[in-house]
């Protein structure tokens, strides 16, 4: 079957199963910052947002996503490399392998509640696992990039 | 120093978290074959017979593979060095199977789809085995988990398969009977640590191709990538000169991804069919079928005077190894081996002990390395031989502990499956960490307990830890210093950075020893074919013997540009003054820039390209001094960690933030296994817990408050003064939790992990006991 999708920005026509993932889809058509780290929505690396919220791509059907809006960190290139900073001040990246699923997320948060409390970051952002860091080192790069600091 | 010992930000976060193309899937070949495993249903059992024609008759089915494809060649998954201290317990594929999730066969087909439906047409006839599913049991029991003739050990580890040995040894200081004997106080008690996952965010992923001189292309998410090489060609036969193992970015490690994984089936799928082929573990696989953390049973024996000096300790340990016995003799001796010199006063000390085989997946390496479960015992203990001989614990800690300078025997004695190597400790802040870490808990005024309104209690532990800094004698590891046109470097390394870091620390080091910046190192791990020699990124070792390494062929380097500067100026090189930018000589002189050129294009024509290597010959600890403020509630039992406190010395911090960093992935993994996690299995060996939604790893929430400092130390035989700091920041939190526990609510929890369920259980019985 055919999904027209718009991707980044760009409209596009993909030609999928209809028990296609959403994740799968986008790495086969080369979206590569879209991580595979469980099969559940547990994890959070596959995060992208949707209309504008964050999902987990693993669990939505590519299907689902017809006439909608996908955003992989490929399309907000600009503020993930501002994060980016934040973060490695910190030293709060590690791996990589989580901080396109968070860069996703933290922009998300930025556009519905610009003065997040602590609480409400760690809230927000809890789906997005990371096993490398310990977490606190990204929540202050996470707090001094939406305070711009 | 100008790059060292800064908090510079690493030189690949940006690009990772802009999502470019990185990690080992992201480098697969589009029309690469999906390799699938079909996984043992069975604990343990035989394959009677097993027909595979329906699943070859599928149509986008390229190959399948049983036992029957491979030669009988026994060898261990380990990623170590070679030969191997672990047993050579494992065949690519079996006729038998010895735990749910073993390999049983593999299919490689077109798609996802085809893959999995080839996998369910694959009929077999099983002779269901009893298994042996509790750790205890498993020695002399009648069911033998390893009959096979064919396996073995490569020198004496202790293995003997007829008895479910995987590994055994016994040392003893002194005498620890005699010495217990004399003791005015005597301390015995028994612990359990459980199987901890590794849970890395990236799954194992391995891809293969044949390149365009028919050699095999490995791109494997490993940690030990010269290891992978070695042992892919042992087990298949297959010439090592015609393998290449390129490592690329790995999503994080921590000891899961020392093993082999897919390698050798998806290997195999493309020598057998010309084609690429690749494996993504599900997530369920990564928990099923990979490895854990040795489940030990610890017996302790302390023994001490009145006026608080600790006089013996005897350490008995059963370890339980799993389906194989990777790592099995290693991890077991780590967990005497960096936990009982921290108490090196001591007139007698032992340490013995048995691992054994069980149908439960198998164990291997994993950060803290069998120090973590040793730490949990020693350390509870001594909190409670003090509580016995009422001394204050941190006092009785700061007159029995390691001091600079001091020794202790076991250093000679115990070392990773062979002898030691006798060292003093030339860097030792222990006491700096445990007094600053008092400072910044407020331990004075929270000791041992603060009551709060509404049924809540705080109370604060701590425990002291050692590691190492790699394997002396048997780690080596090796660098190449290339110059470019325009004086900048390529810095080509073996070692392997697996997220923590390395990449950058490494190029840091070589900064610093060129006297440039840091833009100017172009870093590159690692790839079988064009970096050099490392053992990989295990045992604490990278920062340390890779980083002199670096070290020393930087250095090397720079004296070879002054000695082409010299010939440049033409004056002699004691002449040279050289500040990393400019070469001088009185009037005369020259930028690394211009000569740079020279040396490419105009005049001396030459490639400047040093190589140097580090071959350790001790392994300076790392100490740390972990603090915990708990909060239970009496009523539930629930636990909250309100802060933990890390004062270490790892001698120079290469990156503070770095290595802040790992101290605090560290800790988080540690309080993990302190309180959240614990892999279960059902009565026949199902594993209950296989997936994120129920093996709880914390996510940010239950995380308050790390608060975490570098005492002031200097390593000389480190690069700049480094020691490691991988793998330290995971030891304390067990017994540090364990011992706030108890003196917030008197419950002493043994075996791990402390949950609200133990600790309620635990007030209740004290509650009936008054």
């Amino acid at each position: 079957m055919k999904v027209n999708v718009k991707v980044n920005g760009q409209n596009k026509v993909f030609n999928i199963e209809p028990g296609d993932y959403l994740l799968d889809t986008l790495r086969k058509e080369n979206y590569l910052s879209v991580k595979k780290g469980c099969d559940n929505s547990s994890c959070g690396v596959c995060t992208v947002l949707f209309d504008g919220k964050p999902i987990k791509s693993c669990s939505l059907l590519t299907a689902k996503t017809e006439g909608h809006e996908v955003t992989t960190v490929e399309g907000i290139q600009k503020e993930a490399d501002k994060l980016s900073d934040y973060f490695g001040a910190e030293g709060a990246d590690q791996c990589g392998y989580c901080t396109p699923g968070m860069a996703l997320s933290v922009h998300a948060l930025k556009e519905e509640n610009s003065n997040p409390s602590d609480e409400e970051i760690k809230e927000y952002l809890t789906g997005n696992l990371c096993r490398c860091t310990g977490y606190q080192s990204q929540h202050i790069a996470i707090r001094n990039y939406l305070e711009d600091k | 120093m100008k790059v060292v010992k800064h908090a510079l930000p690493s030189v690949d976060g940006k690009g990772l978290m802009m999502g470019r193309p990185a990690y080992t899937d992201d480098l697969a070949d589009p029309n690469s074959l999906i390799v699938k495993v079909l996984r043992s249903p069975h604990a343990y059992a035989k394959i009677v017979k097993i027909d595979t024609s329906k699943a070859e008759a599928l149509e986008g089915v390229e190959i399948v593979l049983t036992y029957k494809d491979f030669d009988r060649r026994p060898h261990t998954r380990a990623g170590q060095g070679f030969p191997e201290p672990s047993p050579y317990d494992k065949f690519v594929l079996d006729q038998w199977v010895r735990y749910i999730g073993d390999e049983t066969a593999c299919v490689a087909a077109v798609d996802e789809e085809t893959a999995q439906a080839a996998l369910k047409l694959i009929e077999i006839e099983w002779d269901i085995l009893e298994p042996i599913l509790d750790f205890e049991t498993a020695l002399d029991n009648e069911i033998l988990i390893h009959p096979e003739p064919e396996i073995f050990e490569n020198f004496p580890i202790g293995f003997d398969p007829k008895r479910n040995l995987a590994a055994a040894y016994s040392m003893e200081v002194g005498n620890v009977e005699d010495s217990l004997k004399e003791c005015d106080v005597v301390l015995e008690a028994q612990f359990f640590t459980q199987a901890q996952a590794h849970a890395a965010m990236e799954p194992h992923t391995v891809n293969a191709r044949m390149d365009y001189q028919n050699r095999l292309v490995l791109y494997t998410s490993t940690q030990a990538p010269f290891h992978i090489r070695r042992i892919v060609s042992q087990s298949l036969d297959f010439p090592m000169s015609r393998i290449r193992v390129i490592k690329p970015r790995v999503g994080g490690g921590f000891g899961g991804k020392q093993h082999i994984h897919g390698e050798l089936l998806v290997s195999t799928v493309t020598i057998k069919t010309g084609k690429p082929a690749k494996m993504v573990y599900t997530r369920k696989e990564v928990f099923e079928s990979s490895f854990q953390r040795h489940p030990m049973r610890l017996d302790i024996k302390l023994g001490a005077m009145k006026d608080g000096t600790l006089k013996a300790i005897n350490c008995h340990i059963l370890s339980d190894t799993g389906a194989y016995g990777e790592h099995a003799l290693t991890v077991f001796m780590v967990a005497g081996a960096k936990v009982l010199p921290l108490y090196n006063k001591v007139d007698s000390v032992k340490f013995y002990g048995d691992v054994v085989y069980t149908n439960h997946t198998s164990a291997g390496a994993y950060r803290g390395y069998g120090a973590i479960q040793g730490n949990f015992a020693i350390e509870s203990a001594i909190d409670m031989l003090c509580e016995k001989l009422g001394v204050d614990p941190i006092e009785f800690r700061e007159k029995n502990m390691m001091l600079k300078d001091e020794t202790s025997p076991i250093f000679a004695i115990m070392g990773e499956g062979t002898e030691g190597t006798a060292m003093n400790m030339e860097s030792c802040e222990l006491g700096y960490c445990v007094s600053r870490g008092q400072e910044l808990l407020k331990w004075k005024e929270k000791y041992p307990r603060v009551e709060l309104a509404d049924s809540k209690v705080r109370g604060v532990g701590m425990a002291i830890a050692m590691q190492g800094s790699g394997i002396p004698y048997i780690d080596m590891a090796s660098a190449t210093v290339k110059l470019n046109d325009d004086g900048f470097y390529n810095l080509l390394v073996g070692a392997t950075d697996i997220g923590q870091g390395s990449d950058t620390v490494l190029a840091q080091i070589a900064a610093e020893a060129l006297e440039t910046t840091l833009d100017k190192i172009i870093v590159y791990s690692s790839d079988s074919d064009l970096t050099p020699f490392d053992t990989g990124a295990y045992a604490s070792s990278t920062t340390y013997v890779s980083g002199n390494a670096v070290f020393k062929a930087a250095m090397d380097m720079k004296r070879a540009i002054v000695k082409e500067g010299a010939l440049a100026l033409g004056v002699k090189v004691e002449d040279i003054e050289y500040d990393g930018v400019v070469l001088k000589a009185g009037d005369k002189e020259i930028t690394l820039k211009a000569l740079s050129n020279r040396l490419y294009y105009s005049e001396d024509q030459k490639q400047l390209m040093i190589t140097n290597s580090y071959f350790g010959t001790k392994s300076p600890p790392p100490f740390m001094a972990g603090f915990a403020e708990v909060e239970v509630d009496t009523e539930t039992g629930e636990i909250k960690i309100v802060e933990y406190v890390s004062v270490v010395d790892c001698g120079t911090p290469i990156n503070l933030a770095l290595a802040k960093g790992q101290v605090e992935g560290g800790i988080v993994q540690g309080i993990g296994m302190a309180v959240y996690e614990e892999v279960l299995y059902t009565k026949t060996g199902k594993s209950i817990n296989n997936n994120f939604l129920n093996y709880h790893i914390p996510t940010r929430k239950e995380i308050n408050k790390l608060t975490t400092e570098f005492a002031e130390s200097y390593e000389e035989s480190g690069p700049f003064g480094a020691k490691s700091v991988g793998e330290i920041g995971i030891d304390t939190p067990p017994a540090a939790i364990a011992n706030a526990v108890y003196n917030a609510v008197g419950v002493r929890i043994q075996t791990l992990p402390i949950t609200p369920e133990k600790i309620l259980a635990g007030i209740l019985a004290n509650k009936a006991k008054k």
